[in-house]
C-alpha cells in the first residue's frame, strides 16, 4: 500500500515542485541578484533609499488599514443584524452572491457610479452639493475596495455571531448590563476571533489590489500589488518587482502572526 | 423602534450591495452610449455583443480553459488527496502547508513568480502557460474538498471488501469513489469557480496569442465606458444566478440526504 500511495503522489509533488517550491525560490532569488546575475542587496537597498518606494509602502500599508477599517464598519452592524433574525440563510446567500460576480465587473459599475454626472454626483446634487470629481481620487479607490471586501469580513463575524452562546448574553442582561455593556464587555470580547479572521481576509488582499487601483484610482494610489505589477510588466525590471514581492509576502507573514498570535495568550 | 432600525439598516446594506450590479445591469437595456441617462429600452447593445465574433470567441476561449483546466486540477489533486490520506506525522504536515501556500499567496505574486518559472524554463506566454497556472492554483482548493471525504471513510468497509476478496480496483471503483464522489465534485466546481474568476495571474502569464474574458474586460474598461461591457456583465450575472441555484438545490439535496444517514 506504500508504493501505491507513492504513486498516487507523483503528480501532485511534481506540482509541488514546479508551482509552489519553485515558484518561491525563483521569485526570492530574482530579489537578491543584480541584473548581472550576480548575488547582491542593490535591489533591497534601491529599495531603502528610494523615499518614494518607502513612501508607496507606508501608503499601501495605511489605504489597507483604511479599507479594513471602513468593511469592518459596515460588517459587523449588518452581522449583528443577520445573526439576530429569521431566514438568516437566505440573507447569508445574498451576502456571498455579491463575490461570485467577477471583480472587475463590479469595478467597472463604479466606473459609471462615480463618473462625473452618475448617480452618486446626482444624488449629491439633489442634497445641494455641486458635483465633484469622484473617479479617480483615493478616497474612490478606498470605498470601491471596501465594498468588494465586504462579505468577507461578514462572514467570520457572523461564524462567531453565531456560535455565540446567547445564554451568556441573556445572563449580562439580567445582571444588569444596560445593551451597549452588553455588547463591549460581552459580544465584542467574545467574537474577536471573527474579527480577526475578518481583518486578516481583509487586509492582506488590500496590500496587494492592483485592479481597482489601476480603473477607479488613476495613478494617484499606488500600492505594493500596483507596484509588482508596473516593474513585471511596464517596466519590465523583474529583479526590483520580486524584491517588493518578497517585502509584501514578508508583510504578509507579519501581520498574519500580529493578528493571530494574540489567540495563543489567551 | 429598535427593530425598525435593524430593519432600515438591512436594506441599506443590501441597496449597497446590490446597486453597483443593478446599475450595472439596467443601464446594458439603454439605447445610450453612457451609464448617466436611460434613452429608452433597447437590445441594440445585446446584438453588438452577439455580433462581436472576437468577444464570442473569447468567451468560448474562456469555457474551454475553465474545463480543462478543473478536469486536470481535479485528477492531480484528488491523487494528492488520496496521497497525503495514506500518509502520517511530519510528511503530511508538510504536504499540507505547503498545499496552502498558493491558497493564501495573493494574485499578485502568483502571477509574477508563474511568470519567472515559465521564462525560466522556457515555456513561452501562450494557451499552454494560461492553461498550466490554472491547473496549478485551483490544485489546493480540490485537496482541501477532497481530504474531508477520505477522513469521513468507513475504514472496516474496505477490510471487509478485502476479506470478501475485493481487488484494489474493485475496492477503489465500488467504495472509494462513491463515498468521496461528493467532495470531487465541489473540489471540480470550485476549481471551475478559480478559473472563470481569475484576472490577476492570467493577466500576468498570457502572451499575445491568448486572452480570456476578465483579461479583455479590463483593457476594454480601462478604455472607459462601453455598454457592450454591461450587456456581457448582465449575461455573466444570469449565469451565476443560475449556478448559485444550482448549487444551492445540489447542496440542500445533500443535506437532506445527511440528515437521513446521521
Amino acid at each position: 500500500m506504500k508504493n501505491k500511495s507513492s504513486f498516487f503522489l507523483i503528480p501532485y509533488l511534481m506540482w509541488l515542485l514546479l508551482f509552489v517550491a519553485m515558484p518561491i525560490i525563483l521569485l526570492t532569488v530574482n530579489a537578491f541578484t543584480d541584473t548581472q546575475g550576480q548575488i547582491s542587496l542593490t535591489n533591497l537597498r534601491a529599495f531603502l533609499a528610494n523615499g518614494a518606494c518607502l513612501k508607496m509602502m507606508v501608503n499601501s500599508f495605511w489605504y489597507a488599514l483604511l479599507i479594513t477599517g471602513l468593511t469592518l464598519l459596515v460588517s459587523y452592524p449588518l452581522a449583528l443584524v443577520i445573526a439576530n433574525c429569521r431566514h438568516q440563510r437566505l440573507w447569508l446567500l445574498l451576502v456571498i452572491l455579491p463575490t461570485w460576480i467577477n471583480l472587475l465587473l463590479k469595478t467597472y459599475a463604479f466606473i459609471g457610479l462615480l463618473g462625473q454626472h452618475g448617480l452618486v454626483n446626482q444624488a449629491l446634487q439633489f442634497f445641494g452639493v455641486a458635483p465633484r470629481q469622484l473617479l479617480f481620487t483615493k478616497a474612490a479607490f478606498v470605498v470601491v475596495a471596501a465594498y468588494i471586501e465586504i462579505p468577507f469580513m461578514v462572514l467570520p463575524i457572523y461564524d462567531s455571531l453565531h456560535a455565540l452562546d446567547k445564554q451568556i448574553v441573556a445572563a449580562a442582561r439580567d445582571l444588569g448590563a444596560n445593551a451597549w455593556q452588553t455588547f463591549w464587555r460581552v459580544i465584542w470580547p467574545l467574537t474577536l476571533p471573527g474579527v480577526r479572521a475578518g481583518v486578516q481576509a481583509v487586509f492582506i488582499p488590500s496590500l496587494s489590489l492592483f485592479i481597482i487601483t489601476r480603473l477607479i484610482g488613476g495613478n494617484k494610489v499606488i500600492t505594493l500589488g500596483t507596484a509588482i505589477e508596473e516593474y513585471f510588466l511596464t517596466t519590465m525590471n523583474w529583479h526590483m518587482g520580486s524584491m517588493i514581492g518578497v517585502i509584501l509576502i514578508v508583510i504578509m507573514v507579519l501581520v498574519l502572526l500580529a493578528t493571530s498570535g494574540k489567540e495563543q495568550n489567551r | 423602534m429598535r427593530k425598525l432600525g435593524k430593519a432600515l439598516y438591512l436594506v441599506f446594506a443590501f441597496i449597497l450591495l446590490y446597486l453597483p450590479i443593478v446599475y450595472l445591469a439596467y443601464f446594458s437595456f439603454s439605447s445610450g452610449q453612457d451609464m448617466v441617462h436611460f434613452q429608452h429600452f433597447s437590445w441594440v447593445h445585446y446584438q453588438a455583443l452577439w455580433a462581436d465574433k472576437n468577444l464570442i470567441a473569447i468567451f468560448l476561449q474562456t469555457i474551454l480553459l475553465a474545463i480543462l483546466s478543473s478536469l486536470i486540477a481535479t485528477a492531480i489533486g484528488t491523487c494528492g488527496a488520496w496521497g497525503i490520506f495514506r500518509l502520517r506525522g511530519v510528511q503530511r504536515k508538510t504536504l499540507l502547508v505547503f498545499n496552502n501556500v498558493l491558497m493564501v499567496a495573493p494574485d499578485v505574486i502568483i502571477g509574477a513568480s508563474f511568470l519567472i518559472c515559465f521564462t525560466a524554463l522556457g515555456i513561452g506566454l501562450s494557451f499552454w502557460s494560461v492553461l498550466l497556472s490554472h491547473i496549478a492554483f485551483s490544485i489546493p482548493i480540490v485537496v482541501l474538498m477532497v481530504l474531508p471525504r477520505l477522513h469521513d471513510l468507513d475504514l472496516t468497509l474496505i477490510d471487509a471488501a478485502q476479506d470478501l476478496g475485493a481487488g484494489k480496483g474493485l475496492i477503489f471503483n465500488q467504495i472509494i469513489l462513491p463515498e468521496i464522489m461528493p467532495g470531487i465534485l465541489s473540489g471540480l466546481f470550485m476549481a471551475l469557480t478559480y478559473s472563470l474568476d481569475d484576472f490577476a495571474v492570467t493577466f500576468f502569464v498570457t502572451g499575445n496569442g491568448f486572452t480570456t474574458l476578465s483579461v479583455e474586460i479590463y483593457s476594454r474598461a480601462r478604455q472607459g465606458i462601453n455598454l457592450e461591457i454591461n450587456a456581457l456583465s448582465t449575461v455573466m450575472l444570469l449565469v451565476v444566478l443560475l449556478l448559485a441555484g444550482g448549487y444551492l438545490f445540489l447542496t440542500r439535496q445533500h443535506d437532506i440526504s445527511l440528515g437521513a444517514r446521521s
